[in-house]
């Protein structure tokens, strides 16, 4: 029953959350002054009928309150507007760049997890030795760096070496066989998931390292190391795992760092996903596009924290009791 | 965005004896090398950016060389775009950045150095309501709620360390509560408020003391999240453009085909400083975190120096 509690209170937060992030778009896109931001009917060489269709859709002749619950219904169904730089469905456009988005900020993320744990590791394990000051400052280091600048150092590098843009090349797409696309692929993700990792590593490394310290001065260590188990094994099984929890949550919390780290990347190397797409709604001033992206975004963070929240249930007994 | 160690559940920890918050400050720098190296490079950029406009070699409005030409002996980190000197940009681009980070860092300190006193030492519907709140708003990410502000307002600097302000608070309230929570059940709060004393006597006299250390690596922290984000909104040209901040500086290196022109030095300098910055302020305000939990100094197995031996009561030796 315990768990169901658990499971079923993290939901409800998770819901909530989402709640207060619709209402959060809502207001600020339309109650702020100007018609360019809140009318989401002015969609620029738009056909009356379009207009006259999102007026109805949208309720925008109604009052705010009203539009309000209007807007509510309209995106259980799915439906965040047109966008007024494409004159299509935000969406549609949307969720065809989240499919490219997910991938790269995947394979990023993991890669970050293993180097920040085992940089981490090392550090607590080599405490006050070189390798801990090296990999400590390094951690600081990726940590201050600000991810374009990062970005922009790889471009540098490896501009002749590796593909400095996009996700595929345009000239083989389309007649190779399906593996060799991936492999396409794969070889443009190289750069934007590095930065990523880059991005993210350190500030795994810092608080694994801190984890393990803290872990190892417990007494159940100090009777490990009593019984005579070799230090690899006390390191391993009993200290590292119990040193991983911490990470959880960091990893958790840091989503919405990973995220805008994403975007920024996505935009330097023209990675055709929805922070990429967020961009250029910035400077085509197509505010249902950034709207929709926020709200996408979002939502995706506070999934991804409840699943953080049901894994850390499953790895921490003790919350259980 | 949160810090490593910056964790509510460690500030619950750290009640140690109290201390006068000068005398706490002392304590760091001198056992803590981190610090002094963290405090040199933070009061360093102070500085430099006080004085940038009467020591900066060239003007950064006039240009003065060759569009992005290498650095020479005249121009140490070569030309931007304009023609005009990167090394004066950088010395005069800091001002900016630096207002930016400490004016949104104040802003984020206040509501959320009053959110987290009010609702640590009032517990009640107030304290619920209030972490209700802190509790979404860590959750949503921040650069992207940013952007969306930012985008509706319009560039500017004001809007820029508003909406920073706005939104980085959420970390301070939860670990300042933490900590009040635990300094009003002391025993001496417990008399003093046994003896008739008010709750803004209680609160001034004893509780800010006790939280002010923590509300201090909480400030020096925060100024190093609000000068990153700072550049990762001028990148994306949510910035005032006729200003030049350090992140303007990048975002005009990668909208100008800096790199295709090979002109790197229009990049890594400022890249450099900028972290050089951040990682003074994040050594200095984690130097003063770790002062606060004792916990870190005792560890039973580690290898230090290749060879197997216990750290208990050893003071902390890295970071």
């Amino acid at each position: 029953m315990r768990s169901a509690d658990y499971v079923l209170k993290r939901g409800f937060f998770a819901i909530v959350t989402i709640f207060v992030a619709i209402t959060i778009n809502f207001f600020l896109f339309r109650v702020l002054p100007g018609s360019a931001v809140t009318d989401l009917s002015r969609v620029p060489h738009a056909s009356a009928k379009l207009q006259h269709a999102l007026t109805v859709e949208f309720g925008l002749d109604k009052p705010k309150w009203q539009q309000y619950f209007i807007y509510l219904g309209q995106l259980a169904h799915g439906n965040m507007g047109i966008s007024f730089a494409y004159q299509q469905p935000v969406t549609h456009l949307l969720i065809a760049d989240l499919k490219n988005t997910i991938p790269m900020v995947t394979v990023g993320t993991l890669a970050a997890i293993v180097v920040g744990v085992f940089t981490g590791v090392l550090s607590a394990w080599r405490r006050g030795s070189p390798p801990d000051h090296v990999s400590t400052n390094a951690a600081i280091f990726a940590y201050a760096f600000p991810t374009q600048w990062l970005g922009l150092m790889l471009l540098i590098v490896f501009a002749g070496t590796l593909p400095a843009g996009g996700m595929s090349n345009p000239f083989v797409f389309g007649t190779e066989p399906f593996w060799q696309h991936l492999g396409d692929i794969a070889v443009h993700m190289i750069l934007p998931a590095a930065t990523l990792m880059l991005t993210a590593y350190g500030s795994y490394t810092l608080v694994v390292r801190s984890a393990l310290l803290e872990t190892l001065g417990e007494d159940y260590v100090l009777t490990a190391r009593a019984k005579g188990l070799p230090p690899r094994h006390i390191l391993w099984r009993h200290a590292v795992r119990n040193a991983m929890l911490p990470l959880v949550t960091l990893i958790a919390l840091d989503l919405g760092l990973i995220v805008g780290g994403a975007l920024l990347i996505e935009v330097i190397f023209s990675w055709p996903g929805i922070g990429l797409a967020m961009y250029t709604a910035i400077g085509q001033r197509d505010y249902p596009m950034l709207q929709g992206g926020f709200l996408i975004l979002t939502v995706s963070v506070i999934v991804l924290n409840f699943a953080a929240d049901l894994l850390y249930f499953r790895l921490d007994p003790r919350i259980r009791q | 965005m949160t810090l490593p160690l910056q964790d509510p559940q460690l500030a619950t920890e750290t009640a140690g004896q109290p201390s006068r918050r000068a005398g706490f400050l002392r304590d760091v720098l001198r056992e803590r090398k981190a610090a002094v190296i963290g405090l040199a490079i933070i009061l360093f950029f102070i500085v430099l950016s006080i004085v940038a406009p009467y020591i900066s070699p060239y003007s950064i409005t006039q240009q003065t060389c060759a569009v992005y030409a290498p650095p020479s002996s005249a121009h140490w980190l070569g030309c931007d775009d304009g023609g005009i000197d990167m090394l004066s940009e950088i010395m005069q681009g800091g001002r900016i950045s630096l207002i930016v980070g400490f004016a949104a860092t104040l802003v984020a300190m206040i509501i959320g150095g009053g959110i987290g006193i009010l609702t640590g030492y009032f517990s009640g519907a107030v304290d619920v309501a209030l972490m209700r709140v802190t509790d979404y708003l860590i959750v949503i990410p921040d650069l992207v709620f940013m952007i969306v502000i930012a985008s509706v307002w319009g560039a500017s600097v004001f809007h820029v360390i508003i909406v920073i302000g706005i939104l980085e608070w959420t970390t301070t309230a939860r670990i300042i509560r933490a900590q009040v929570m635990s300094v009003r059940e002391r025993t001496y709060v417990k008399r003093t408020r046994a003896l008739g004393a008010g709750h803004l006597r209680i609160i001034g006299k004893h509780i800010l003391p006790q939280v002010g250390p923590l509300l201090m690596a909480n400030t020096v922290l925060t100024i190093a999240i609000a000068i990153y984000l700072e550049t990762a909104l001028a990148f994306l040209g949510l910035e005032d453009p006729t200003v030049t901040t350090w992140g303007t500086i990048l975002e005009h290196a990668f909208e100008r085909t800096a790199i295709s022109s090979g002109a790197w030095w229009a990049i890594v300098p400022d890249g450099i400083v900028i972290a050089v910055l951040i990682a003074g302020c994040f050594l200095f305000g984690q130097a003063i975190e770790d002062g606060l939990n004792p916990r870190l100094k005792v560890a039973h197995l580690s290898v230090r120096r290749w060879r197997l031996r216990p750290l208990v009561g050893r003071g902390p030796d890295a970071i």
